[in-house]
């Protein structure tokens, strides 16, 4: 009993002495202002208004937000001459507002009125006055971009309105960013004894980001103990960056894999399997991007409701429509081109250029719209990696595809006829296989699966005619570094230079970085024909 | 070497043409109807340039069995060439008036001319660097490919690769040469002025001049020993070289020397259309050249000039005339080509040898090879 009395004894004397810390720690106001926050704002002195912006925010005043929001929007005029009760209005639609108790006051007459103008020192005032407002709403979210704020402007000033903010602070997510924010706005400050600084020095090592970096690294003439940890929290800083921005790399080259991964896979059967030059495979993928495009306009005519998921009815039309025409394209043209690949590969660049053409004059030359859905949209903070939900999609579909690729040439019907026809026409056709028709179906599939990644890539790409030529070079360096007709050296291919291009983009530039990988796949080319896994065995000479 | 029918037609036709219509140029007066607009010959240098470009494709193509995707390159190498000379005679009259630094450079800060733009100032080195720059890159890029084995359509695909790098390169402000913009604003050659007509005439009268001798270094190739061996690679390489050749060095030669013509077809077209740009290395510009090829008829030489000036007659055209109908018609110009008109517009007229893999044309092949071992 007697322990609780002085534990309460304690934590009320703990309170006021925080108190009393506090009102030290805010600037005094001039005397002729009386203390009061309004007096000084109205004032034509910027020094005393971002004091005022300051006190009106950390005084808990319930009209403060209002007050410093119609300041930065240049909304508060004050009496133009001097006056004892220093008057404040807030202009609103419909009329004028007293600042101080917001209830509506009759318009003053526009020769009295003065707008309460702003410069930088005000500006900076009400950046961490809105940043202190948010501290205490109700809403964690809204109280970690405050803090997030707070630190940022590394802002003195507002260090007893942090440790305020900490001592009431629950969540502790929100409590780690209130203690770094107060660790900067200690270290800005020059107050602070050696061992409370090395105490933030250390708090913002564990950060480790590159504005604690910044901010550590603009500390001069400190004294040699706080420099060795600054030093050191630096280092320690510098080498995880370097992992994180390692471990972020590897994920763009994975995330850019992906993308090569989808536009590759359907020519790994085109031309891995079939063994055809598909030079208007680019233009499959652009297929596959506009039926997304037409998909999202009909859904959202016809059914509004389903507009989040036109994205997946897409993805099943583009692969009937691309494969459609996929089909068609066997058998009007490149049936008659068999055993001859160089003819097949200029009859097949005619074909692209009719095809951009054709989209150019039904949908014209400009970039088409298409939406992402909520689901789609966003991103993921993991460590120190920031992760966009489209780019995530787009690994697991460009997974899925491969996998669903794989599985009906595995175990699937038409695979299997697929892979006799490959191996063994001649003995295919004895089995009673109707090998022209698995040909143009074998054709389709590839079309098929262009078509279905053209649904990925208008996500992250413009829709434009020229969508597909961006793709087709990539897409055929992926197939023959892989091992033409081998799906998991496409998918070796697609990763191996995904990475090696995001590795090379930043010491190098994006566009020697694909220079290096034309020149890398050329001598590739030469020492190893046949690509990194060549196929063995029967199926090689077939 | 034979001055057949074939030889005749053709130089004849090409030297003629540009002859009279430099003289219905020059001679008749702007007021008659005869009179040759000065557009019209700008035109036609452009045509005899890229026809000399066909011819360099059609010497790989169509007795190497090379299809190359990237021989804009070398016509866009040899193009730069003879573009930092004429940049180098622009001296102090450009917009800086910088006597020695192009505009493009000042305009970026660079201060020093680089190494490799010493000598451009000089005509004859300018010219020597037209053909040994593409040339060098032709070979050592044959050197490596042949050697390999790379060939079909694995080679065509490098090639197209080269020029796409090529291009990606160019694009790059500081490699030198002018990035995206390119060089233009040329002033005059040798000292004549590039605006004035009689330079104009006497630039397609040169290149008529050399696509004619470019002809004729093909034919005499093509119809000597060498040219027979060359044709025995293209129809059977295995064969060819179980009987000791080394078709590697065969391809080499023709390779190389197809890409200093193309070059040099460049290094004339800059001067005539007044700007190179980077643009001139894109993949597509290459594939173009070899529908032109493919038209005309490939094997036959005349059917490539025949091909590129027809091709780029119907682009002039049609480009002005219904800007949307020119990819309809030029992807579908490779689809009629390639399917039903394997030897070009040339293979209408001629009865010559039957398609290859027939009984026919492998015995035709066996006595080439016969002779050419002989």
């Amino acid at each position: 009993m007697l322990w609780r009395g002085v534990c309460v004894c304690r934590r009320r004397l703990w309170f006021s002495m925080l108190i009393a810390a506090l009102s030290a720690a805010v600037p005094t106001a001039p005397a002729h202002a009386g203390g009061d926050p309004f007096a000084q704002i109205a004032a034509t002195n910027f020094d005393i208004v971002a004091q005022g912006v300051q006190a009106l925010a950390t005084s808990g005043n319930p009209r403060a937000a209002a007050v410093i929001d119609a300041l930065r929007d240049g909304k508060l005029y004050a009496w133009k001459w001097p006056r004892p009760d220093a008057p404040l209005y807030i202009r609103s639609a419909t009329g004028f507002v007293d600042a101080r108790s917001g209830a509506p006051v009759e318009a003053p007459a526009a020769i009295n009125l003065r707008r309460v103008i702003v410069n930088d020192s005000v500006r900076a005032a009400i950046a961490t006055a809105e940043g202190a407002l948010g501290l205490f709403a109700k809403d964690p979210a809204a109280r970690r971009t405050a803090a997030e704020a707070l630190y940022q402007s590394a802002d003195p000033g507002a260090l007893s309105l942090i440790e305020r903010a900490l001592t009431n602070e629950k969540n502790a997510g929100v409590a780690q960013v209130l203690r770094e924010a107060a660790a900067t706005a200690l270290l800005k400050s020059d107050t602070g004894s050696g061992s409370t600084r090395i105490a933030a020095v250390d708090e913002l090592a564990t950060r480790s980001d590159l504005s604690a970096r910044n901010l550590l690294a603009s500390l001069h003439s400190e004294p040699p103990p706080v420099a060795a940890a600054i030093a050191g929290a630096i280092h320690d800083i510098d080498r995880r960056l370097k992992l994180w921005s390692l471990v972020e790399n590897l994920y763009y080259g994975v995330s850019l894999g992906a993308v090569l991964l989808l536009a590759a896979s359907g020519l790994a059967i085109t031309f891995g399997v079939m063994g055809v030059i598909n030079m208007a495979h680019g233009e499959m993928i652009m297929t596959g991007a506009y039926t997304t495009f037409v998909v999202q306009q009909l859904v959202a005519a016809t059914m509004p409701g389903l507009n989040e998921f036109g994205l997946l009815i897409a993805v099943p039309a583009a692969f009937v429509v691309a494969g459609g025409l996929g089909i068609v394209i066997e058998r009007c043209l490149i049936r008659f081109l068999y055993g001859r690949p160089l003819e097949t590969l200029l009859a097949t660049w005619g074909l692209s250029l009719v095809l951009q053409q054709a989209v150019r004059s039904i949908f014209g030359a400009t970039n088409q719209d298409v939406t992402s859905p909520a689901w789609m949209s966003g991103s993921l903070d993991v460590g120190g990696l920031v992760l966009t939900v489209n780019r995530l999609w787009i690994i697991l579909f460009a997974l899925l595809v491969l996998g669903g690729l794989m599985a009906t040439l595995r175990w699937g019907g038409l695979g299997r006829s697929i892979r006799a026809v490959m191996q063994n026409r001649r003995m295919a056709a004895v089995m009673g296989i109707r090998t022209p028709w698995i040909d143009a179906l074998t054709f389709g599939l590839g079309s098929g699966i262009a078509g279905m990644a053209g649904v990925a890539l208008s996500q992250i790409d413009n829709v434009s005619p020229n969508l597909g030529q961006n793709y087709i070079v990539d897409s055929f360096i992926v197939v023959v570094v892989g091992g033409v007709g081998n799906l998991w050296g496409t998918l070796f291919g697609a990763v191996l230079l995904g990475i090696v291009d995001k590795f090379v983009e930043p010491f190098e530039g994006a566009v020697l970085a694909k220079i290096i990988v034309l020149v890398f796949l050329i001598l590739f080319i030469q020492r190893r024909p046949q690509g990194l896994f060549p196929l063995k065995g029967r199926a090689a000479e077939a | 070497m034979r001055l057949d029918r074939a030889n005749i037609a053709t130089l004849s036709c090409v030297l003629g043409g540009a002859a009279v219509l430099a003289a219905m140029n020059l001679l008749i007066p702007a007021v008659s109807p005869l009179h040759v607009p000065d557009f019209v010959i700008a035109i036609a240098g452009k045509y005899l340039c890229y026809a000399i470009l066909a011819l360099a494709i059609d010497l790989v193509w169509g007795y190497a069995g090379i299809l190359t995707l990237g021989h804009a390159a070398f016509f866009a190498l040899g193009g730069y060439a003879m573009g930092m000379y004429l940049m180098r005679e622009i001296g102090a009259r450009g917009v800086y008036a910088n006597p020695t630094l192009p505009d493009f450079m000042v305009f970026i800060g660079w201060t020093h001319l680089p190494w490799y733009w010493y000598g451009f100032s000089h005509f004859w080195f300018a010219l020597a660097m037209v053909m040994v720059v593409p040339g060098t890159l032709a070979f050592v890029f044959g050197w490596f490919a042949f050697r390999s084995r790379v060939s079909g359509v694995y080679l065509s695909i490098i090639t197209q690769a080269l020029t796409y790098a090529l291009m990606l390169a160019f694009f790059r402000n500081d490699m030198g040469f002018g990035g995206n913009n390119g060089m233009t604003d040329f002033k005059d050659v040798l000292g004549f002025p590039l605006n004035r007509e009689s330079t104009e005439t006497g630039l397609m009268l040169v290149t008529a001049t050399v696509l004619s001798l470019s002809f004729l270094l093909a034919r005499a190739m093509i119809h000597s020993r060498f040219g027979k061996v060359l044709i025995a690679v293209r129809d059977a390489e295995p064969r060819t070289r179980f009987l000791g050749y080394r078709p590697e060095s065969y391809k080499l030669v023709v390779w190389t020397v197809s890409a200093i013509i193309a070059a040099i077809g460049g290094a004339l077209y800059v001067p005539q259309v007044g700007i190179i740009n980077p643009s001139e290395f894109a993949p597509g510009n290459s594939i173009e050249a070899v529908i032109w090829v493919a038209v005309g008829g490939r094997g036959t030489l005349y059917g490539a000039i025949l091909g590129a000036m027809l091709v780029n007659l119907g682009k002039t055209w049609l480009t002005s005339a219904l800007p949307e109908i020119w990819l309809f018609a030029i992807g579908g110009l490779f689809i009629v080509v390639t399917l039903f008109l394997p030897r070009g517009i040339t293979g209408l007229f001629t009865t010559r040898q039957p398609p290859k893999g027939s009984k026919q044309a492998s015995a035709a092949t066996e006595a080439s090879m016969r002779e050419a071992a002989r």
